[in-house]
């Protein structure tokens, strides 16, 4: 085992410090040492996706850190996104529009279409579906999901 | 699917990163943005025994233009910061043009560009383009400093001329003379998938619309970007005319490249493609050249 480093790192506006073992992935991090369960690891190379969270304001996949690069940064979860009792624009037309089933891949999906909406007020089919490609849905088919960030992206614009 | 334990450095500037690669030699590896390392990392594919993270190395993050007119792109630059860049879109379009089929965007945003680069994957679109545009890393160690044309930057698969002990900080981009444009074309199976075969096409056209030069190089077609010559020749002093860009595709099929055959594709499948994808680069190119 090598040397512990100790970090400090703000998630969703709260400051944790720690200590961790260099070789810790941030989403491992976020999940064991921190307890917000929402990031979900799947692949844990870089390719599924659901890991998906803001890294200093841009989204990136967790599994493809180390929790102490995350030293001195902000991280954003799906936690911040929204409550039960106030959900997220876009976590409303995620269950409006039937974009989850298993929801496996949802906290990805919802980290990546927050910060997309944010880039693209108003996108297209196709600039959803290209944005979509960096992460998997195994169950929906993604056509819900597509309709889904439009109604979002439609409300958060005010339409 | 966890990293193998190593030891954890973060050095803040390039004198400090760099002496800690000269004590390390063989036992140190560089972490960039971690978006090929890390996933190697976690099936322990790769077990370095440290890590070298530039992450906070500031001064290795830019884009600037040079006094004779040269692009430089800092090592540590992240993929989305080119993608985004106006400078970029307007001396190097086809590095614009390219970024977005480099991983997907939550690569980028934490990808960099010297570590595309460096880590010398062979179906790299960046390395190809780099080959084609004809530019140079600078390397830097502990003891000194080299300028390495990117032609000669790879020797193989995931391998380039890179000592243990030496670090890809800058990689510039020559000025395009004028009536000059590039071109990158690949083909994937699936959007965002490694591509199968890319071409990078550089030309140079006279004030009679004739090739004056070209540069043309490939990807998927042997173990590093290739430079192809053939195709070259038959390009030069040419009209830039349809008849002409076909005459070098089909020389670049049948004579440049030697591709294999694997569970992807045939060698045949690949020359095919080397042919089409060829043909519309230069299309492209001498269409963007004549403007």
């Amino acid at each position: 085992m090598s040397k512990k480093v100790d970090i400090k790192v703000t998630v969703n506006g709260k400051l944790y410090e720690r200590s961790v073992e260099p070789r810790m992935l941030l989403s491992d991090f976020i999940r064991h040492e921190l307890g917000l369960t929402g990031t979900h690891t799947g692949c844990e190379h870089g390719v599924c996706g659901t890991c998906t969270v803001w890294f200093d304001g841009e989204p990136v996949r967790s599994c493809l850190m180390f929790a102490v690069q995350a030293d001195g940064h902000e991280v954003h979860t799906v936690e911040s996104l929204g409550t039960p009792d106030n959900l997220h624009p876009l976590q409303q037309a995620f269950m409006e529009k039937h974009a989850l089933q298993c929801g496996f891949c949802t906290p990805g999906m919802l980290m990546t279409f927050a910060h997309f909406i944010q880039r693209h007020p108003n996108p297209t089919d196709e600039e959803i579906r290209e944005a979509m490609a960096g992460n998997l849905c195994r169950c929906t088919g993604y056509e819900n999901i597509v309709e889904a960030v439009k109604l979002a992206a439609q409300r958060m614009a005010g339409k | 699917m966890k990293p193998a334990a190593f030891e954890y450095y973060a050095p803040v500037s390039v004198e400090e990163a760099l002496d800690l690669l000269d004590q390390l030699g063989y036992d140190g590896k560089i972490l960039a943005g971690g978006q090929s390392l890390i996933p190697a990392m976690n099936f322990r594919m790769a077990q370095p025994h440290a890590l070298v993270d530039l992450n906070r190395v500031k001064e290795l993050f830019y884009i600037k233009s040079a006094p004779d007119g040269s692009l430089l792109i800092g090592a540590m630059t992240r993929d989305v910061t080119v993608e985004f860049d106006k400078m970029v879109a307007e001396r190097l379009p086809v590095v614009t043009e390219t970024m977005p089929l480099v991983g997907y965007y939550q690569n980028r945003t934490r990808g960099t560009y010297g570590g595309n680069l460096a880590h010398a994957d062979p179906t790299g679109q960046l390395p190809t383009i780099s080959v084609a545009l004809g530019a140079r890393a600078h390397i830097r160690s502990k003891t000194g400093e080299r300028w390495v044309e990117m032609d000669d930057f790879y020797l193989g698969p995931f391998t380039t001329i890179l000592e243990p002990q030496e670090m890809l900080v800058e990689v510039a981009y020559p000025a395009l003379p004028p009536r000059s444009a590039a071109s990158f074309k690949e083909f994937t199976r699936q959007v965002g998938a490694t591509p199968m075969v890319g071409v990078a096409v550089l030309v140079t056209l006279d004030d009679k619309n004739r090739f004056k030069n070209a540069k043309i190089a490939y990807l998927g077609v042997g173990e590093k970007p290739y430079a192809a010559t053939e195709c070259v020749k038959v390009l030069l002093g040419q009209e830039a005319t349809a008849e002409a860009i076909r005459a070098a595709a089909e020389t670049a099929a049948q004579k440049d490249v030697d591709p294999g055959t694997d569970i992807h594709g045939t060698a045949d499948y690949r020359r095919n493609l080397v042919n089409v994808l060829t043909r519309k680069a230069l299309t492209q190119a001498v269409q963007s050249a004549k403007k």
